[in-house]
């Protein structure tokens, strides 16, 4: 393929998650007219915050080429904390949010330190995270169920301005992730680290401290994203939180961010992923699809914006090659 | 006029090998200075060590009078020295404006929030300084190759340097964008701004340098006002003569007489003078099938319309300056990387679309430039290494479980065979070998699969001059043995000690073809150095 055709492709790849999600909307609109309904679309939006407030994280995560795998632990183990505080201990739900939230941000922090002090593989650090904090969860919660008071609950059905509480949670948390990636220089920084992180240290960037940011920041919005998602359960079961880590990784990689890292967007990307797979998910519901069916088709989901990221970066590095001779590929080419 | 920067007797070695030799150099202020050398002649060297990547053995420098030991790359931008390298560092994902402010973007007061009006106001004045019609928030990677080296220039200009090092920085501007590379390098020598600038287009270190500096094997053989030089004198000073190197001597006809069936004579040497070291060619036109062949090979943008024939017996040697394409053409002809037109032969097969797999299984073998990236498993074992190619031959028919018997005589007759250091261990890591052993095992390993055809890129690469000298001979005995070797290197005395034929490479495209009896040193570079046709 020649750069000019080779440039096309990649345009159209950038922009196959939009595509994607407008196709979806259209075929489970078509299939099943309650879809399309003012009061579901909104209460898509409200069940996908939770799942759109992790992947938020885990994009910080996965711009700078890698991985968080524990962010489902760590909303576990919040939640379990929490459920401890609240029943046990009688704590105000203020109180109890705050602590889950700064909870989460030191479990971050410990990856990051893995990750960046310790020069840990993600994938590996984050595994063993990941149990650790399932262990911890297990322990404190006795595998029992809790369930949470409605001092708690009623948070979630809480409206600001007609909005459920949940979507200007997550709003509140793309824009601001979105305005730090985009708009200060750590944001850049972090996007050059993902690109190539031994040319970021050349350049002068201190790679230890974004890494070690980057995770703390994932580790921040696991919790948050854990307590939306907690107030709409109402309770902490043992498997409050499993799984979540591949929702996130995959909302995010279905918004166009490479696994690569260097590349993605938390607005419009991220946030529309999120709501892609939360769309399937209750598309597939509202047809009443078989349940076991659901990660067939959502593995699916995942799988295409996968193979598509590596095609494209692959594009890409086709693109950046050096080239020995300026000038030539438009004189050769008739 | 004062020193800005002085070199004091630099010397630098590398496992054992000097490649730079007490080097005493001062630059004045408000001077440029041309450098140039062949390959390996120890620029780069020196230059590593000015920005702080390499510290020397022994000397020091002086930077405006103080003493300057760089530590790392911060402290020659510190001092205010920019680099202009030949490979780019820049971040294709980022915007042009973010690359040259990335670590001290404008901000909002004290918020730590991009100013990005002010950032691009600032990226504005630098591109329109180097001539870049582009908007600042472009992203790099939508940019040409050119236009990538005028924002890698803009961002060196941007740290407001006191000295500024170009490497090259011409070899993929187009000719429009040179015309006002150089017009921007005019304005920067009137206003007093030091310079050293390396190219090898002789043309342009004469026409931009105030003075030039030569250097040859790691040392400074001349340096003085650019009035002193032409041309032709850098060219003669360039390649010199090496005499602490010995070479071999080819067996004459030696592949055509040991191997009957093989295609007779091919481009072996014929009648040698006894000690000239140099055989006359008796123009043994090749006659039967070659081992290789190549025809019109092109691929848009690295080589272009190559062709030559490969035979039996035959050393064929390929020389270029860095950036000539020797490396990627052999990437090409192993299947590593796609082409577009022409066609190879292997044997008389045709390879229409090589991959490695199925280059092996028609006969060929490359031995890549990089043995620590490319072509050694560094943690695992001497012996794991050199089995890796043929480790098939050693599984037992039926359960396909690994016959040790058999694994461990052929890792011992390769080791004898390349001599490798005897007291060294099977079970050893690779990592724990020099570098000259090291490459006797990539080569032991390409060796074990008796390979008709074996591509060689830069074998001899930073090992001591035993083992050179010991791998040499592993060359010969392989073409002796009936093989076809296309050797790559960027040393001028290894090609006209080992080949029977020299190819020339230049930009991609083939320059100029010489058999073992026209071979001359000045030619062979003359061809290889830069030509600019239009200015």
């Amino acid at each position: 393929m020649n750069p000019a055709r080779q440039r096309a492709a990649l345009l159209a790849l950038n922009n196959v998650p939009l595509a994607l999600f407008a196709l979806a909307l259209l075929a489970f609109g078509a299939l099943a007219p309650s879809f399309l309904s003012p009061a579901n679309l909104l209460n898509l939006l409200v069940q996908a915050s939770a799942t759109a407030i992790v992947a938020t994280g885990a994009t910080f995560v996965l711009l700078t080429a890698g991985v968080d795998l524990s962010v489902g632990a760590i909303m576990f183990v919040a939640a379990a904390l929490s459920g401890k505080l609240l029943l046990a201990q009688g704590w105000s739900p203020p109180w109890v949010l705050a602590g889950m939230v700064l909870l989460s941000g030191l479990y971050g922090a410990l990856n990051g330190f893995l990750v960046a002090r310790l020069g840990l593989i993600a994938f590996i650090a984050t595994l063993g995270t990941q149990y650790l904090g399932r262990g911890f969860g297990m322990w404190l919660t006795e595998t029992r169920a809790m369930n949470l008071p409605e001092s708690f609950t009623q948070l979630a059905s809480l409206r600001w301005l007609g909005v459920p509480l949940p979507v200007v949670v997550a709003a509140v948390v793309i824009g601001l992730a979105h305005g730090l990636l985009m708009r200060t220089p750590l944001g850049r920084q972090v996007y050059a680290v993902g690109q190539d992180a031994a040319a970021a240290r050349k350049a002068g960037i201190n790679v230890p401290a974004v890494l070690w940011l980057v995770y703390a920041a994932c580790g921040l919005c696991a919790g948050l994203g854990g307590a939306v998602a907690l107030a709409q359960i109402g309770s902490v079961a043992p498997t409050f939180g499993m799984n979540r880590e591949f929702s996130a990784i995959a909302a995010a990689v279905l918004g166009g961010t490479s696994l690569f890292g260097g590349r993605g967007r938390v607005w419009p990307g991220t946030a529309f992923g999120a709501v892609l797979i939360q769309a399937v998910e209750n598309g597939l519901h509202n047809l009443n699809a078989d349940p076991y069916l659901y990660p067939l088709v959502t593995g699916g989901i995942i799988f295409v914006a996968v193979l598509l990221d590596s095609v494209r970066s692959r594009l890409l590095s086709a693109l950046g090659r050096r080239r020995i001779r300026p000038d030539e590929a438009t004189a050769a080419n008739p | 006029m004062s020193a800005l920067l002085q070199f004091e007797r630099i010397t630098k070695r590398f496992g054992g090998v000097p490649v730079l030799r007490d080097i005493t150099l001062a630059l004045p202020a408000g001077v440029t200075l041309g450098l140039v050398g062949e390959n390996g002649a120890g620029k780069s060297t020196l230059m590593n060590i000015l920005g702080g990547n390499l510290r020397p053995d022994a000397g020091h420098m002086t930077w405006d009078g103080q003493p300057y030991a760089p530590s790392g790359p911060a402290d020659a931008a510190a001092a205010g020295i920019a680099f202009v390298h030949q490979e780019l560092n820049l971040f294709p994902n980022l915007s042009i404006a973010e690359n040259l402010f990335l670590t001290r973007f404008p901000r909002r007061g004290r918020w730590p929030v991009i100013h990005r009006r002010a950032l691009a106001a600032e990226t504005n004045r630098w591109l329109r300084e180097v001539g870049l019609a582009a908007p600042p928030d472009t992203p790099v990677e939508r940019l040409s190759a050119g236009e990538r080296q005028l924002v890698e220039i803009a961002r060196a200009l941007s740290s407001e340097p006191r000295l500024i090092l170009f490497d090259e920085p011409t070899t993929s501007l187009s000719d429009r964008e040179t015309r006002q590379f150089f017009t921007l390098l005019e304005r920067l020598r009137a206003r007093g701004l030091t310079m050293i600038y390396i190219s090898h287009t002789l043309e342009d270190v004469l026409r931009l340098s105030d003075q030039v500096a030569v250097l040859r094997d790691g040392a400074l053989v001349a340096h003085g006002p650019r009035e002193q030089f032409d041309k032709d004198r850098l060219v003669t000073l360039m390649v010199g003569r090496r005499l602490d190197r010995l070479f071999p001597a080819r067996q004459p006809t030696g592949g055509a007489a040991r191997q009957p069936t093989a295609a007779e004579g091919a481009g072996a040497p014929g009648q040698a003078a006894p000690d000239s070291g140099k055989p006359e060619v008796a123009s043994v036109l090749p006659q039967g099938v070659p081992l290789l062949e190549v025809r019109g090979l092109t691929r848009s943008g690295v080589v272009h319309d190559i062709s030559f024939e490969l035979h039996a017996g035959e050393v064929l040697g390929l020389f270029g300056l860095m950036g000539a394409g020797r490396s990627e053409l052999a990437q090409i002809l192993f299947g590593l990387e796609p082409f577009e037109r022409g066609s190879i032969r292997v044997r008389g097969r045709p390879l229409a679309s090589p991959q490695p797999t199925r280059c092996l299984r028609e006969g060929v073998a490359f031995l890549t430039e990089n043995r620590h990236e490319d072509g050694l498993a560094l943690e695992a074992s001497i012996a794991d290494n050199l089995a890796l190619v043929t480790l098939r031959r050693h599984a037992r028919r039926g359960t396909g479980w690994l016959n040790r018997v058999t694994l461990a005589d052929a890792v011992r007759g390769i080791r004898e065979a390349v001599r490798l250091t005897p007291t060294a261990r099977d079970a050893a890591p690779v990592r724990t070998l020099s570098g000259g052993n090291q490459q006797k095992v990539v080569l032991g390993k390409w060796l074990l699969a008796q390979p008709p055809v074996l591509i060689l890129d830069e074998p001899t690469r930073g090992i001591d001059v035993g083992a050179k000298f010991e791998i040499y001979q592993l060359i010969v005995q392989r073409a002796e043995a009936g093989a076809g070797v296309l050797l790559i290197s960027s040393e001028l005395e290894e090609l006209i000690g080992l080949c029977d034929r020299i190819l020339v490479m230049r930009r991609g495209e083939q320059v100029d073809e010489l058999r073992r009896a026209e071979f001359d040193r000045e030619r062979i570079l003359r061809a290889a150095l830069h030509e600019r046709s239009a200015a």
